[in-house]
């Protein structure tokens, strides 16, 4: 993990270039290293010093019909992702990301999905935050800055999914990449981390179906854009008009 | 009058002396400052840095989290990786430990530092727990 800046810089921007020669060869990456080994890379790798730019959107489009009752592969591997340790109090433990079933009452049916941020274009829990500390990046995801969270908890009440977390209790097995701190509030980042590296998210690399597919949502050629484009998908809540990040195909 | 004036400004003088010869002889104590294990110079002129550093920190922490900049030339984890410091079971010293390189210093110069308590404060960061929420 530790990186030698110049030289890191060079060779990532030689990946970049070489994966722009071959973007027609391999739009999405993936190859097998072995049974059930998967490397798996996002087209674009942006150059360190690059700004995010709002000519990306990244997203998820979750497959319903794909996601495995009884599984909980995303859920572990988020939470080993960024040692998200519980301290026996579920009603309060850190939960960037969590497994819902959901019961048609009239027929019975049951839908298993899993749930995380949304990562809304519009995002209530920005919209409150009276410190700014919650932002959403110029490519659609949505964080805390943790520099400048109070621990006031209003957007944990205004996000219409749950989907934040906070952190009740003094933290000291944080990842590199993954600051976390007592008084703070929390959620999935999308794994921010790794997409600034062209890597995709822990859930999505961990999902043994693939029922998670990640990517950019503004580029048309993206497996996401054709697959959203080829089938019926739609958002939870989509009365809210929050115009989401994550989008769900079969509920 | 004036013999007893002289003998104390004497005596003063000498308190003095003896004073700082004491302070130079036992050494004034100064933050012993870990060595960068990579390369010879920091990542900017010393003097910049120890007067500076917490400028290009916060630049640098700005950059990463709001716009995803993810040069590492100025960020916290390069400082602790170069100036690592290992105890006795040749493992790197977490701040909690008052031999770690910004710890030396801060506590020096009774500064606490409040980054390491949400960012890990050795290289590489903790290992995977397996323990679930
Ligand atoms: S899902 Fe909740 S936490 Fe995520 S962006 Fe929307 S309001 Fe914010
Ligand atoms: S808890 Fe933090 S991020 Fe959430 S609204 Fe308050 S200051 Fe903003």
């Amino acid at each position: 993990m530790s990186r030698l800046p110049e030289n890191d810089n060079k060779n990532r921007i030689d990946h970049y270039r070489r994966k722009l020669l071959g973007a027609g060869a391999a739009l999405t990456g993936a190859a097998t290293l072995g049974p059930g080994v998967f490397f798996t890379s996002i087209a674009r790798a942006k150059p360190d010093a690059e700004p995010v730019s709002s000519e990306v959107r990244w997203g998820f489009l979750i497959d319903t019909n794909k996601c495995v009752d009884n599984c909980d592969k995303c859920v572990t591997a988020c939470n080993d992702e960024f040692n998200l340790t519980g301290f026996g109090r579920p009603e309060t433990d850190a939960q960037w990301i969590r497994t819902v079933t959901l019961r048609d009452k009239k027929t019975g049916h049951t839908t298993k999905l899993p749930l995380m941020c949304q990562h809304c274009a519009h995002p209530p829990c920005v919209d409150v935050c009276p410190t700014g500390a919650s932002f959403k990046r110029a490519d659609g995801i949505v964080l805390v800055d943790k520099h400048t969270c109070i621990g006031c908890r209003y957007c944990m009440i205004a996000c219409p999914y749950k989907a934040r977390s906070f952190v009740h209790e003094t933290i000291e097995n944080q990842k590199e990449y993954g600051p976390r701190g007592k008084g703070t509030v929390e959620s999935c980042t999308l794994c921010v981390h790794r997409v600034d590296k062209g890597e995709i998210p822990a859930c999505a690399e961990a999902c043994p179906e693939k029922a998670i597919l990640f990517g950019n949502m503004n580029d048309a050629n993206s497996d996401i854009a054709r697959r959203m484009a080829s089938t019926a998908s739609t958002e939870i809540r989509g009365d809210l008009r929050l115009d989401l990040g994550v989008r769900y195909q079969g509920i | 009058m004036k013999d007893k004036s002289k003998i104390q400004s004497a005596g003063l003088i000498a308190f003095i002396f003896a004073f700082f010869s004491f302070e130079v002889i036992a050494g004034v104590p100064v933050p012993d400052i870990p060595e960068a294990v990579k390369g010879e110079e920091c990542v900017e002129e010393t003097g910049f840095m120890r007067r500076n550093h917490m400028e290009l920190l916060s630049h640098q922490r700005d950059d990463t989290v709001r716009k995803g900049i993810r040069t590492s030339k100025h960020s916290l984890k390069n400082c602790f990786t170069c100036h690592i410091v290992k105890g006795m079971d040749n493992q790197p010293v977490t701040a909690k430990d008052p031999r770690h390189f910004c710890r030396e210093c801060h506590d020096y110069a009774a500064v606490r530092v409040d980054c390491f308590q949400c960012h890990t404060s050795i290289p590489g960061g903790a290992k995977t727990t397996g323990a679930r929420p």
